[in-house]
């Protein structure tokens, strides 16, 4: 039952379109989410009706600058949030448990971590994501310094690493190739393009001068 | 993850309102706080914890939960100031650099901007048996049912203040330079407020490794007081499996007061290597007042790990916890204040 919850949540808010790598996606998202909530049907069996039923929290926040009002199962998470209902699987999930960044985006300005990042706490909040960094056609310097620089091969971590990294480079912690290393190590590259990702983000300092 | 009620109190009397609730478990409480979520949430999507209702304090006001300053009492810390605040306060920088290393050796950026000092000395244990619901056997998340880490994989384990019940390592690094200069937390409970020494939060494993600190259920975390200082002579020595973005190994939080050579104050507190935030009273009563060579600090090194426990995978940190106290020291005695 449980599993068909969360599947149809985010299924009914997904845009209808044809079947494409991002529906794929999509999909398997949902999936995953729907797993994920499988092992909580052991505890379930063990309690109360009412407390096996979803509460929801009514929020008002922005995402790239639209406001967004969702009436959401305080168990939703940013990520799941973003790359399911919102439309905007920019976000990645890597492990879902704070270990690799790579679900990486800005709340109020700051770099956080969408997987422990509930939307019942957004009220108010602006979030930023990777599909709301490009100025139009423009990319950002960062985005543009990741091409410049090769520093992505598979791509996956890479809008975690670049949403740190415009973070990174703002808060003033990318002064030296040391300095960008340790304040961008809750970003991980399983294709360890490190590096050149130091590279980008120096490049990117620079032209912001 | 089991549904919950997700609660938003505007202050910390609503907050501990919220939050009576009688349980003997800190991790089966059903009612619990919600700072930063990095802790909380990892651990409710393993499962590990399964509250009924969670009390967002991230917004709720009040001066001394959010500011960071002197007092007459000493230097006052916000249980609400985020990791990353904290580290990145040019007079924590100055006056304090034990509590400024101690935070951005740890976690990751991200995780220091969500998370909040309150939720920080209350992080759980790494223990990948307590962390996976799978394992049958493990005290502190089933009361009674054995301890899977005894015979199993435990190089991550502390060697320090272990019990049979439960050899379970303290994972967080901001406890032990607290620990070391002697804070005191200050909470609010049903019961009103009430100061206790920060030393006194954390309770050994012993028999009831369940039962993690002296917090009654419901008493919220509102701040942490430094009675003296500055300690500009201070500093944080983490040392781990991988350069950054990793739990300790071992560590050492150590602050001096020196006259020429003599050591006239001594604060030591070990992290990576015990169950608890961990005062090395012993190689500081060896220290005090004495000068302070690298002998003398082997010595109290050897001192304090006299009483150490190893199990199959984890006798490395014995001499690794030595090297890292005397390492510790030596950065502390060398700085140029
Ligand atoms: C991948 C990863 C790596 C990490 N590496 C490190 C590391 O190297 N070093 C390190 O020290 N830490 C590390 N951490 C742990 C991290 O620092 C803690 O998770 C964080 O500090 C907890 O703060 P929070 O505000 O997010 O707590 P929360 O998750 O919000 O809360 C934690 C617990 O404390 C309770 N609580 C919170 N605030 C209060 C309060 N004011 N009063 C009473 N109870 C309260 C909550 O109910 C909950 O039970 C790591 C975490 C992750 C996920
Ligand atoms: S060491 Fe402690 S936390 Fe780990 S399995 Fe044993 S009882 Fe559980
Ligand atoms: S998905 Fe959030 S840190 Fe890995
Ligand atoms: S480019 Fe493949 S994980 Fe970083």
């Amino acid at each position: 039952m449980a599993a068909k919850c969360a599947q149809g949540y985010f299924m009914s808010s997904r845009p209808a379109m044809p079947v494409s790598r991002r529906s794929f996606i999509g999909g398997s998202a949902a999936a995953i989410s729907a797993a994920g909530s499988v092992g909580a049907g052991k505890a379930k069996a063990q309690s109360s009706a009412s407390a096996d039923r979803a509460k929801k929290r009514t929020v008002s926040f922005t995402v790239n600058g639209d406001r967004r009002e969702m009436e959401a199962d305080t168990r939703l998470t940013l990520l799941d949030a973003l790359r399911g209902p919102l439309g905007l699987p920019g976000s990645k999930k890597g492990c879902d448990h704070g270990q690799c960044g790579a679900c990486t985006v800005h709340v109020d300005g700051q770099r956080m971590l969408s997987c422990f990042t509930l939307v019942a706490g957004l009220e108010g909040k602006e979030v930023t994501t990777i599909e709301g960094l490009a100025n139009g056609d423009e990319l950002h310097p960062l985005q543009q310094a990741f091409i410049d620089n090769d520093a992505f091969q598979c791509g996956y971590c890479t809008p975690g690493q670049i949403m740190s990294g415009v973070a990174c480079i703002a808060e003033g912690h990318a002064r030296t190739p040391a300095e960008i290393r340790e304040y961008m190590s809750g970003n991980i590259c399983r294709c360890a393009a490190y590096p050149n990702i130091v590279a980008a983000v120096e490049q990117a300092r620079d032209a912001e001068g | 993850m089991r549904p919950f009620d997700y609660e938003t109190p505007q202050d910390a009397a609503q907050a501990v309102a919220l939050s009576e609730a009688a349980a003997q478990s800190h991790v089966g409480s059903p009612v619990q706080y919600i700072g930063g979520g990095t802790t909380l949430l990892d651990l409710m999507k393993l499962g590990v914890m399964r509250p009924e209702r969670v009390v967002a304090i991230d917004g709720i006001g009040g001066d001394s939960l959010n500011a960071v300053k002197k007092t007459d009492q000493g230097l006052h810390i916000g249980a609400l100031v985020s990791m990353a605040e904290l580290a990145d306060n040019g007079m924590i920088e100055r006056d304090y650099p034990v509590l400024r290393d101690a935070l951005w050796k740890a976690a990751s950026p991200q995780i220091r901007n969500m998370a909040r000092l309150g939720g920080n000395v209350l992080q759980r244990t790494r223990c990948p048996y307590f962390r996976d619901t799978t394992y049958d056997q493990c005290n502190k998340r089933v009361p009674g049912s054995g301890c899977a880490a005894l015979d199993g994989f435990n190089r991550l384990h502390a060697v320090l203040g272990t019990s049979g019940s439960c050899i379970a390592t303290y994972a967080g690094d901001w406890a032990q330079a607290l620990v070391a200069l002697d804070a005191s937390v200050s909470v609010l409970g049903p019961d009103g407020p009430r100061v206790l020494p920060f030393s006194g939060l954390h309770r050994l494993p012993s028999d009831a490794p369940h039962i993690e600190t002296t917090l009654k259920p419901g008493e919220l975390i509102t701040g942490f007081t430094i009675p003296d200082g500055p300690w500009p002579r201070s500093t944080y020595v983490k040392v781990r499996d991988r350069e950054s973005y990793a739990f300790a190994n071992a560590s050492a939080a150590v602050a001096l007061e020196m006259e020429g050579d003599i050591a006239t104050d001594v604060r030591i507190a070990l992290g990576g290597l015990a169950t608890v935030p961990w005062r090395a009273s012993k190689a500081e009563a060896q220290l005090r007042g004495r000068p302070l060579g690298e002998a003398a600090m082997e010595a109290a090194a050897e001192a304090e790990f006299a009483d150490a426990v190893t199990h199959e995978h984890n006798a490395f940190k014995v001499p690794l916890g030595k090297a890292t106290l005397v390492r510790a020291l030596t950065e502390a005695k060398a700085m140029e204040i």
